[in-house]
């Protein structure tokens, strides 16, 4: 069997995986279940670039996917014009002159000779601008969080389209990227994994504790939509028309129609950026970035410059899961924190990446449908497959709650499950690399 | 000033929860280190191997405290530590062999064997919670304290008191007894022996007639054993929860890598230097400072570095600084 035909074969079967659970389920599902899984093939784009076209192993994903959640909060919610008067300026100095202590610290570490007195001049340099940062910092945060805690208490957005946080959030996640491949990269493979593995827990942790910036764990909700609301929809005789005229409940054909505004979105963002990978991928770039991947030593001798190639494409891949992550926060229409978890938001796109196959775009693509596709259905399948394996107890028992009650853990099994199946009898992937 | 407040203060709150907690962090780590040493990759499964063993432990407790079988003073777990490290043991090497012994064979890139732990990861976790759930649990009894902040007080006249938790003794002294055991035997024993000759030099090892998947499966023992280990003495001193021990594998690896992948001594350095940090970072120091400091240099604020919440940073930093300056660790370990 020819790849052409696998390919259309295999996404042949993700759509009728879709349909079915439309025709089976509701059309609901089916759309929540493929807007999901557009933004899964765009984050699982992103780690294919980092691994699949560089070699590179980055278990920090969630840390990019949330920073692209944040930027939807920073460019979209109407500013508290209240906190910005009360401490913006303050926090705004504070974050300067952490910037400054940090550079000043590396011109240091640059200009003067190693041995102690570098070290210690270094170090007192980061001391003090700790101390007047935190000086700074502090009181301009106690000032902004004093503001309507209850609603606000944070310095909200720029009140700016929702959809400009896309790009702003593959801004975000590059700008950390390059300072984590700056430090890491060019280290040993394990070391950038527990380096983006750190970096991604500490994004969250940001994200949780500085409720200046998105309110922390107290969720920012209510994001604006770059589609129009249900209700809106409901009362608009034009739409009502239409929606009856088709023979659809009017509830139904509204929730619907906002789905499928979101996944015309999402598909136009995920093609447009398969194109450009696929471009990427048959370039010369693309060559040189495989070659690199291959043999490093001998892409060096042929003067590539190895490290800036892996900085590039750590911050390009990281980027695309920036946009992704702005995607999604985009439509959950909240932002909350407590929510990113490693299992769920790094290594199931990691997954998704290995199952789809690696170095393909495609197979990352097919990936991110399939893989998110079984982690929402895994858990009625299980529910019903522990039914008919407890239908014989008798009611009451301790097993019987007990294995009822632990459906849910059944995604991780059967993910770890697919993983290690497929890395031993299809190492390469459904769809492999050419 | 009042030095000895100041000192009990700096005990209570800084030296003996990080000695606890570096001890734990200690085991841990020598586990990571020894698979990286003998079977050269990093384990990501090792939080959840730690979180299957005191699993195990805490069913095999809660069975013993049905039956009325209890060690007085001493928590239960303690009894039931043997069956959890047997139940950890069975799954490593049932793991080993359905697993990792494939990819051994076609002797993969270390990067490959990352990937499959990280599988194996999924797996583990998913049983862990399947088993016992996602929830916290507590499985510690006997006495609380070792000496109580009260009793500490009446004993000395001083205004701070002096707490020691059983479970934070309990720690030290079997992580001792642990540490002890294991470099005897690495250091002492034929097989111990022929293991550090596999970890240095592969080749040389299998001229000498050394059998690898023996030197594999004792290591897998001992591995399940240090985390069975670390994973009850963390449950115990805190709680027990299948997230927190994933989450774990940060401040582990990172104590690993700041003495040096594949160096034992190192990971016993490593451990330390990143529970000191953490807490020490995280501990805000004003009731310190106000015993040192004359009155009119008190200081309003906490003194507190940064939020608890950002005591993975605190990992990490190190890490990163440890990463920068000497790529090796403290002791020199193995750069592949």
């Amino acid at each position: 069997m020819s790849q052409s035909v696998k390919t259309f074969g295999l996404f042949g079967l993700v759509a009728l995986l879709i349909l079915g659970t439309g025709f089976v389920q509701s059309w609901n599902s089916a759309l929540l279940i493929l807007n999901m899984g557009l933004v899964s093939a765009l984050m699982a784009l992103g780690v294919n670039l980092q691994w699949g076209f560089a070699g590179l192993f980055n278990v920090g994903v969630m840390g990019f996917v949330a920073l692209g959640g944040l930027a939807t909060v920073v460019i979209a919610m109407p500013p508290v014009r209240a906190a910005w008067a009360a401490g913006a300026s303050g926090v705004l100095a504070a974050l300067a002159v952490g910037a400054l202590t940090l550079a000043l610290a590396v011109w240091v570490t640059r200009r003067m000779a190693r041995g102690w007195p570098r070290a210690l001049v270094s170090l007192s340099v980061l001391v003090a601008g700790f101390v007047i940062y935190r000086a700074l910092f502090d009181p301009a945060v106690a000032e902004i969080e004093r503001i309507d805690p209850a609603l606000t208490g944070y310095l909200g957005g720029l009140g700016l389209p929702v959809v400009l946080a896309w790009p702003v959030g593959g801004l975000l996640a590059a700008g950390a990227a390059w300072v984590i491949g700056k430090t890491a990269l060019g280290l040993r493979s394990d070391y950038l994994a527990i380096a983006t593995l750190g970096i991604a827990e500490i994004i969250i942790a940001v994200l949780k504790n500085e409720d200046w910036l998105a309110r922390g764990v107290k969720n920012v909700i209510g994001l604006p939509r770059p589609v129009p609301y249900e209700i809106d929809l409901q009362n608009d005789p034009a739409f009502v028309e239409r929606a009856t005229g088709l023979g659809i409940d009017v509830t139904t054909a509204s929730t619907l129609y906002v789905k499928l505004g979101y996944g015309l979105m999402f598909a136009v963002v995920l093609i447009g950026v398969l194109v450009l990978a696929q471009l990427a991928l048959s370039s010369p770039w693309g060559r040189m970035m495989r070659a690199i991947r291959d043999n490093e030593v001998a892409a060096r001798a042929m003067g590539k410059d190895v490290t800036a190639r892996h900085l590039q494409v750590f911050v390009l891949g990281s980027a695309i899961c920036g946009v992704a992550g702005a995607m999604m926060t985009t439509l959950d229409g909240q932002l909350t924190p407590a929510s990113y978890q490693p299992l769920r938001y790094t290594f199931l796109i990691w997954v998704m990446v290995i199952v789809g196959g690696s170095g393909n775009n495609f197979g990352a693509v097919l990936g991110g449908f399939l893989i998110w596709f079984l982690w929402v259905q895994v858990e009625p399948i299980g529910a019903a497959v522990i039914d008919l394996v407890t239908s014989g107890m008798a009611d009451g028992s301790w097993l019987k709650a007990h294995l009822q009650g632990s459906v849910q853990h059944m995604r991780l099994l059967t993910m770890g499950v697919i993983l290690l199946l497929v890395l031993r009898f299809a190492p390469r992937g459904l769809l492999p690399e050419r | 000033m009042d030095i000895l407040n100041a000192l009990v203060v700096l005990a209570n709150f800084v030296l003996i929860p990080a000695i606890a907690y570096g001890a734990q962090l200690a085991l841990g780590a020598l586990g990571v280190t020894l698979i990286y040493g003998i079977l050269r990759f990093s384990n990501f499964a090792h939080g959840d191997t730690m979180a299957f063993g005191a699993m195990v432990t805490i069913l095999v407790t809660w069975a013993l405290q049905g039956w009325g079988v209890s060690l007085g003073p001493l928590p239960t777990a303690l009894l039931a530590l043997p069956f959890g490290i047997l139940g950890c043991m069975a799954l490593v090497l049932l793991t080993d062999r359905l697993v990792y012994r494939f990819y051994r064979a076609q002797r993969v890139k270390p990067v490959i064997l990352v990937i499959v732990s990280m599988g194996v990861m999924f797996v583990y976790n998913g049983v862990v919670r399947f088993v016992i759930g996602a929830d916290d649990q507590r499985f510690a009894d006997g006495e609380r304290f070792i000496i109580s902040v009260r009793d500490f007080k009446a004993l000395t006249g001083l205004e701070e008191g002096l707490g020691i938790r059983t479970t934070q003794g309990l720690t030290v002294v079997t992580a001792v007894i642990t540490v002890a055991l294991l470099f005897w035997f690495l250091n002492r024993t034929r097989t111990g022996k022929s293991m550090r000759a596999y970890s240095d030099n592969e080749d040389l090892a299998l001229l000498s007639g050394i059998n690898p998947e023996r030197v594999v499966m004792i290591t897998w023992l001992l591995v399940a054993t240090l985390a069975t280990i670390a994973g009850t003495l963390y449950g115990l001193d805190k709680t027990f929860k299948p997230f927190t021990y994933f989450q774990l594998l940060l401040p582990v690896f990172a104590s690993a890598i700041v003495g040096g992948l594949g160096s034992p001594v190192g990971a016993i350095a490593g451990g330390f230097v990143i529970a000191f940090s953490e807490v020490g970072i995280t501990y805000a120091w004003k009731k310190v400072a106000e015993y040192l400091l004359p009155e009119a240099w008190e200081p309003d604020s906490l003194l507190q570095l940064l939020g608890t919440d950002y005591k993975f940073a605190v990992s990490f930093v190190i890490l990163v600084i440890v990463l920068l300056i000497r790529p090796t660790g403290l002791f020199k370990g193995k750069s592949v």
